[in-house]
């Protein structure tokens, strides 16, 4: 027997958090309740492996959070997760699935370093000016052609580019294998190594590198330009309905163009990153899957950008565990992996959950009856 | 009616797909029960009554798995050989990639398992990132697999070893020369770059010792680890008659396997394969890192240090000095090869062995060792190495 009323989906816009607490913290409890169950099944897969799970679990929080040296572990690996998942969750706001963010990385990180030895005399900042901005554009550049592709061919965005990635890998390949190659980089083929001074520098009193500002700052834009502004509007319309947003007279075209080019430049954001900050030069080192696991993130925080955010933090976290299981507990190499692919299995088991449990659903709010109104 | 209404039926089903997820992860998960290398010795019977030396903690990085067959087991199997090692402690970290997640490992290892020497093995990871944190760990000490240090350049807690594997190769491609039948030799290769073009030329250089008539024919798959490609480039050799494989890529599992299933014969590389091969394994070269670690640990026990330079900073050597060793023999080799093995071997451990001898030319007719000229192992110019001796088929150009 349902004792109270369900809320009727009309009255939703009209009503205040505090009568919808409800389904507000249901994207709360469900993702934490995923993550938790996750956790009980990788503490009886270590059982069976011998190791004592609370151990684990003590391991696992103190090499992600425990303290000022995990939390920075745990944030470098993360940073570029954050700008490579916007390649991803960017377009898919229109309704376009791209998964080429490793190309664009790839692509970034060259235009980074070319324009980064090109006016290397120049004042560091304006040197690393002309680096974001050569990888923005560059990375930029790549994804838009395959938004073009699709909007004027009609050929399939996810398939073209994830082929570009490897025409990206190919391209980074040749380069700093043969034009690009500084000779004295015998056995590990790189180009020109970067002047110190023109490298990203550290946040002052830690070791992560600015990299993270940028991530933090590029989601923050994302998620504005998304949800609170007329362009954002228009391209989540097209995303909804795109022959509804045609007929209303958007250009479709143009906005595929465009976001397209901004989730690309995000990526390759990101490569100009790795260069600046981590490698100091270009080489086969750039191709480290930030891209594909940037496309796990975008779709674990179900493509906001400010829950990827969040999902990123949790994604460096794992990896800075699962290298501690490995040094504490002699556990194989592949432990990490596997349980990554349980939290993020969980989590997509959870999505399922969303609007089937009666605890999240609203409830009309009491309206008090004076026991003097007649029936008329 | 309950708040979540999950048919019976398909609870049951749940709860058996979980319970048969659960029991069946050992099998399928491919993990192989590692026993952890840091149980520190405890009881070691060397000494009686009072402790020697405090416990010297070493960590190990490695940038593939530790079962790979290829290079990372070459050098977990010397990591293995010091653990055993009385007031030796190991720590080790496999799948390490070669980017920031490096620093950050070594960074643990010295803040949380306190660390005295690390060996970060993968040559990748010298530049940039051993170098950022050796520079600011000046008391922990650096030993990189890859012989790359400058003096007055790099900071001077590194130190590196390298060995010369191409002897080995040498007589690998003897050992080759002499099975094969039609005289067609395979080398899959990951990238031209000069250690990789050197064990290529070394192999053929010792197959044309014994049959003036052999090729090697070389395709490069680009990258270190590219399982398909190097099935794909196994495969399409043997297609064109070649009888013998070998490769030079970070693991030799894929090519080994492929070469077993087609039924012709294998050399390995980085470590021992035949387990792998059981038929067609001929002969390898191999990493011998044991003695290396042995003699680095020697050192650091006695308290020598690499930053002052009681430990020298560049350790290098080929079969004399133990840096790597030729695989035990498979049953397909006849007696006569195994002999005349074993006469070249005899010349690389008195010394009397020069692979790279005047006059040489390369497989496009070009003179690149004049009459002549020798070039000892230890020469800096076959570090640069960017050309195939005569034989090769390939170029290095791809």
């Amino acid at each position: 027997m349902i004792a109270y009323q369900p809320l009727q989906n009309s009255y939703k816009h009209m009503i205040n958090l505090r009568d919808r607490w409800r389904s507000t913290s249901e994207n709360i409890f469900i993702p934490i309740g995923a993550v938790i169950a996750s956790l009980v099944v990788f503490g009886i897969f270590c059982a069976m492996q011998g190791k004592n799970p609370l151990a684990i679990y003590g391991t696992i929080y103190q090499s992600a959070f425990g303290n000022s040296f995990s939390w920075q572990g745990t944030l470098i690996r993360s940073a570029p997760l954050m700008l490579t998942s916007l390649c991803t969750a960017l377009p898919a706001m229109l309704g376009l699935t791209i998964i080429g963010n490793e190309g664009a990385l790839i692509v970034g990180g060259l235009g980074a370093i070319a324009m980064g030895l090109a006016v290397a005399s120049l004042p560091p900042v304006m040197v690393q000016m002309a680096m974001a901005m050569a990888g923005l554009i560059a990375g930029g550049l790549w994804i838009m052609f395959v938004g073009a592709i699709k909007y004027y061919r009609g050929v399939n965005e996810t398939i073209s580019s994830l082929l570009m990635n490897y025409i990206a890998i190919a391209l980074l390949n040749t380069l700093v294998e043969g034009v690009m190659r500084d000779p004295s980089s015998l056995n590990k083929p790189s180009s020109f190594p970067l002047t110190a001074v023109n490298m990203l520098q550290s946040i002052p009193n830690s070791r992560v590198h600015y990299g993270l500002i940028y991530g933090l700052v590029a989601c923050a834009i994302a998620y504005f330009l998304i949800q609170r502004t007329t362009f954002g509007f228009a391209v989540r319309t097209v995303g909804g309905n795109i022959r509804a947003a045609k007929i209303a007279g958007l250009p479709v075209g143009k906005l595929t163009l465009i976001v397209t080019f901004l989730g690309g430049s995000c990526a390759g954001l990101a490569g100009m990153v790795e260069v600046a900050a981590i490698h100091g030069s270009a080489n086969a080192s750039l191709n480290a899957d930030y891209g594909y696991s940037g496309i796990l993130v975008a779709f674990i925080a179900r493509q906001n950008p400010l829950v990827a955010v969040l999902v990123a933090v949790l994604m460096g976290g794992i990896l800075s565990s699962g290298s501690a299981l490995q040094r504490s507990f002699g556990l194989p190499d592949a432990t990490v992996l596997l349980f990554q692919g349980i939290v993020f299995l969980a989590i997509l088991f959870s999505e399922s959950l969303y609007g089937r449990l009666d605890f999240f659903k609203d409830r009309e709010p009491e309206v008090k009856i004076d026991a003097s109104a007649s029936a008329v | 009616m309950s708040p979540i209404y999950i048919p019976r039926r398909q609870f049951i089903r749940g709860a058996i797909a979980t319970a048969a997820f659960g029991a069946t992860s050992q099998l399928w998960v491919g993990c192989t029960e590692q026993s952890p290398t840091n149980t520190a010795n405890t009881g070691s019977p060397n000494t009686a009554g009072s402790p020697t030396a405090a416990l010297l903690t070493i960590g190990f990085i490695y940038v593939g798995p530790k079962d790979d067959f290829g290079y990372s087991q070459a050098h977990y199997e010397g990591e293995q050989a010091i653990a055993k090692l009385p007031s030796i402690k190991t720590v080790s970290e496999a799948s390490v990639a070669e980017t920031a997640t490096v620093q950050e490992t070594m960074l643990s290892m010295i803040n949380q398992d306190k660390v005295s020497a690390l060996f970060p093995t993968s040559f990748g990871y010298f530049d940039p990132h051993i170098l950022k944190v050796a520079a600011d760990n000046p008391k922990v000490q650096f030993f990189h697999c890859g012989g790359m240090y400058t003096e007055g350049k790099h900071p001077k807690n590194i130190g590196s070893y390298y060995g010369y594997i191409d002897e080995a190769e040498y007589i690998a491609g003897v050992v080759a020369g002499l099975t094969s039948k039609s005289g067609k030799l395979g080398f899959v290769a990951a990238k031209p770059i000069p250690q990789v073009v050197r064990n290529i030329n070394s192999y053929t250089l010792g197959a044309r010792s014994v049959n003036p008539k052999a090729t090697v024919q070389v395709i490069f798959t680009g990258d270190w680890s590219v399982p398909v490609k190097e099935a794909e480039a196994a495969n399409s050799m043997v297609d064109q008659g070649v009888d013998v494989l070998t490769c030079h890529v970070d693991s030799p599992k894929v090519v080994m396997e492929t070469a077993e299933k087609r039924k012709i014969f294998c050399t390995g590389y980085h470590a021992n394969q035949s387990k792998l091969a059981p038929n067609g394994y001929l002969t390898g070269a191999e990493w011998d890192w044991t003695s290396v670690y042995t003699q680095y640990m020697e050192w650091l026990k006695a308290g020598k240090s690499v930053t002052d330079g009681g430990i020298p900073h560049l350790l290098r050597g080929g079969l004399k000095e133990k840096f790597c060793k030729v695989s035990p023999f498979g049953s397909a080799v006849s007696a006569a090869t195994k002999k005349e093995a074993e006469t070249v071997m005899a010349k690389f451990m008195d010394g009397s062995m020069v692979i790279y001898a005047g006059e040489m030319k390369d497989n496009n007719g070009k003179v690149v060792i004049a009459k002549g000229k020798e070039y000892k192992q230890t020469d800096l110019d076959l570090e640069k190495m960017d050309w195939f001796v005569e034989g090769v088929i390939g170029s290095v150009k791809s």
